[in-house]
């Protein structure tokens, strides 16, 4: 592939992902990241310390896929959507095996309980720092490392970033 | 029953039987918030700090809170821990401005007005003024002025500060109940792991109830009854000391069947979905603890809890900021002897608790379904007669006894 073609490639992912999200697709969510990948919640508040806490953490697809079903069947939250803004998407590595990206990420968040019904809020900001591999020429996370720059969660995380 | 005033002078009288109810106005009202203040966070108590882990060498820092009062805790050259009040002197500025770090002395930058490490005033500019003109007058004394200071103490790697010039001594403080509890979770030198924050829109409060009520553990919590795991909701107690303020829950495994039996009996909307941990490597434990426990919550009043979940070990701290929020702080750590497998159980586990925890998030959330509800009829109460009306320690986790002991000392506390 030549430069163009990755570019686009990381781009159409990112932008797939971030709507599976906000379209309340998460069944969908596990099949964007390979079978041993790395998906985790890393407040900047640990990450600029170098401290290993995550909020999520992830390593396999399996675990990706728990996550899911305790969103469905386990977890009580109140009822919100997700909508996630990407910019700045920036190739940084370009390994032929393994593409790194960087991309920046804005996630308002709407409620849907009575109480502050259709109330958005700014809910999370930071940075995506991604490993993109092909499989059968479909674009996946190897690892995505979410950077909250937002540290302090409003009530609760559950739905993933 | 008791009538006392509220900060405002409003008559306020507590429900009865005032064991067992609690109204919503204490959960409201401004003037019981700044009542609490005063009472409970510069009253007669241990406030929870820091970690002695966070702050290793001479200079290190961390702004925190007491209540809702900024503080700063320090190391000095000697190694001793220190903390005040960050509010300078001089007309009041926030003299610490960063979260930790490391200095030698704290300057305000409004004026410069420049603090030790024990928040003694060593420098000011100017104080002579300008060629004779201006300064301060001959009589102004700087080794009389210091930042406000508070009481330290260290109890096996945990760092308490108090306003009160009369406060027990911190092992009196957590008492001859609770100190095994503390002491079996800091058992030896720890490390941090990382910090979890949430932000949540109730009263501080309803957290300190939750953090001491067993009841709800399996019934808000549904992770471990949606994946078949069978929760050892059953199994255990609840330890208070003799004012009921602290007090440590403990959960135990009973056996699956016994388990199983006594979750088919009480027929919970939980229980048969039949999904399976699609990775169940999350829950691998292995021993760790001479007494071993599945869960431990130890509610240290006002505002700690020390936590246990599986591998993960945890500090929550409660931070009122008005009578309506809270921020919640977990503090990750580790043993600093840690091996590399228990490290990643540790790290893994983590899923379990904090702002995205399996069976942690909703806790904040229980809180601010209750905030939401309670806004008028504040003479409304709550009922706490689970397990009958007295504060008494149980071997049994369907029981409020530990809510009703808090709610004892607050009363006490308070003058309520
Ligand atoms: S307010 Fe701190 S030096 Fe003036
Ligand atoms: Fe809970």
């Amino acid at each position: 592939m030549n430069a163009r073609e990755i570019r686009d490639a990381v781009e159409e992912l990112q932008y797939a992902y971030v709507h599976c999200i906000d379209d309340d697709r998460l069944e969908e969510w596990p099949e964007f990241f390979t079978e041993h990948c790395l998906y985790k919640v890393v407040p900047r508040e640990n990450a600029d310390q170098n401290l290993p806490i995550a909020l999520m953490y992830c390593d396999s697809r399996g675990m990706l896929q728990d996550r899911v079903v305790a969103h469905r069947a386990a977890n009580l939250y109140a009822p919100h959507y997700y909508r996630h803004m990407v910019s700045a998407i920036r190739i940084v590595g370009r390994d032929p095996a393994e593409i790194s990206a960087q991309t920046n990420y804005t996630v308002f968040r709407t409620m849907a309980d009575p109480i502050h019904y259709g109330e958005t809020e700014l809910y999370s900001t930071g940075k995506y720092l991604d490993m993109i591999v092909f499989e059968d020429s479909q674009a996946r996370f190897r690892e995505k490392v979410v950077i909250a720059d937002t540290c302090k969660i409003q009530s609760l995380l559950v739905t993933p970033l | 029953m008791k009538t006392s005033q509220t900060a405002n002078g409003e008559s306020f009288r507590w429900p009865q039987p005032e064991t067992a109810r609690v109204p919503y106005q204490v959960f409201v009202d401004p003037a019981i918030y700044t009542r609490e203040q005063e009472q409970i966070f510069r009253g007669p108590v241990w406030n929870y700090v820091a970690l002695d882990a966070e702050l290793p060498n001479p200079g290190d820092f961390k702004a925190t809170f007491i209540g809702d009062t900024p503080i700063v805790v320090t190391r000095d050259r000697e190694g001793e821990l220190h903390a005040f009040v960050n509010r300078c002197a001089h007309r009041g500025a926030l003299v610490c401005r960063e979260m930790r770090g490391n200095r030698n002395t704290h300057v305000c930058a409004y004026h410069q007005w420049s603090y030790d490490l024990r928040g003694q005033l060593i420098g000011v500019p100017f104080r002579r003024g300008i060629e004779g003109k201006g300064g301060y007058p001959a009589d102004f004394d700087p080794t009389t002025i210091s930042l406000s200071q508070l009481r330290v103490a260290t109890y096996n790697g945990v760092v308490f500060a108090s306003f009160a010039q009369e406060v027990e001594p911190i092992e009196d403080y957590l008492g001859p109940t609770q100190q095994p509890w503390f002491t079996r979770v800091f058992n030896r030198p720890v490390r941090v792991l990382g910090y979890g924050r949430q932000f949540i829109r109730a009263n501080w409060k309803l957290y300190a109830e939750n953090t001491r009520d067993p009841y709800h553990a399996s019934l808000l919590h549904l992770f471990h009854t949606t994946f078949g795991i069978y929760r050892s909701s059953q199994g255990g107690g609840v330890i208070m000391d003799d004012t009921g303020r602290h007090s440590m829950i403990r959960a135990f495994k009973r056996t699956e069947i016994a388990e199983r039996a006594a979750y088919e009996t009480t027929a919970l909307r939980t229980y048969q979905k039949g999904y399976t941990l699609a990775d169940p490597s999350l829950l691998q434990s292995r021993k760790e603890f001479e007494v071993e426990l599945t869960n431990s919550i130890h509610s240290i009043f006002p505002c700690l809890v020390i936590q246990q979940i599986f591998h993960t070990l945890a500090t929550r701290h409660i931070l009122p900021k008005g009578p309506d929020s809270f921020e919640l702080l977990f503090t990750f750590f580790c043993y600093a002897d840690d091996d590399e497998d228990m490290l990643q159980k540790r790290i893994k586990q983590a899923n379990l608790v904090g702002p995205a925890g399996y069976i942690s998030m909703e806790d904040g959330y229980a809180a601010e379904i209750v905030q939401q509800a309670i806004v008028r009829d504040q003479d409304a109460c709550s009922f706490l007669e689970l397990g009958g009306v007295e504060a008494s320690n149980v071997e049994d986790l369907v029981n409020e006894a530990a809510v009703r002991g808090f709610w004892q000392y607050y009363r006490h506390i308070m003058d309520f």
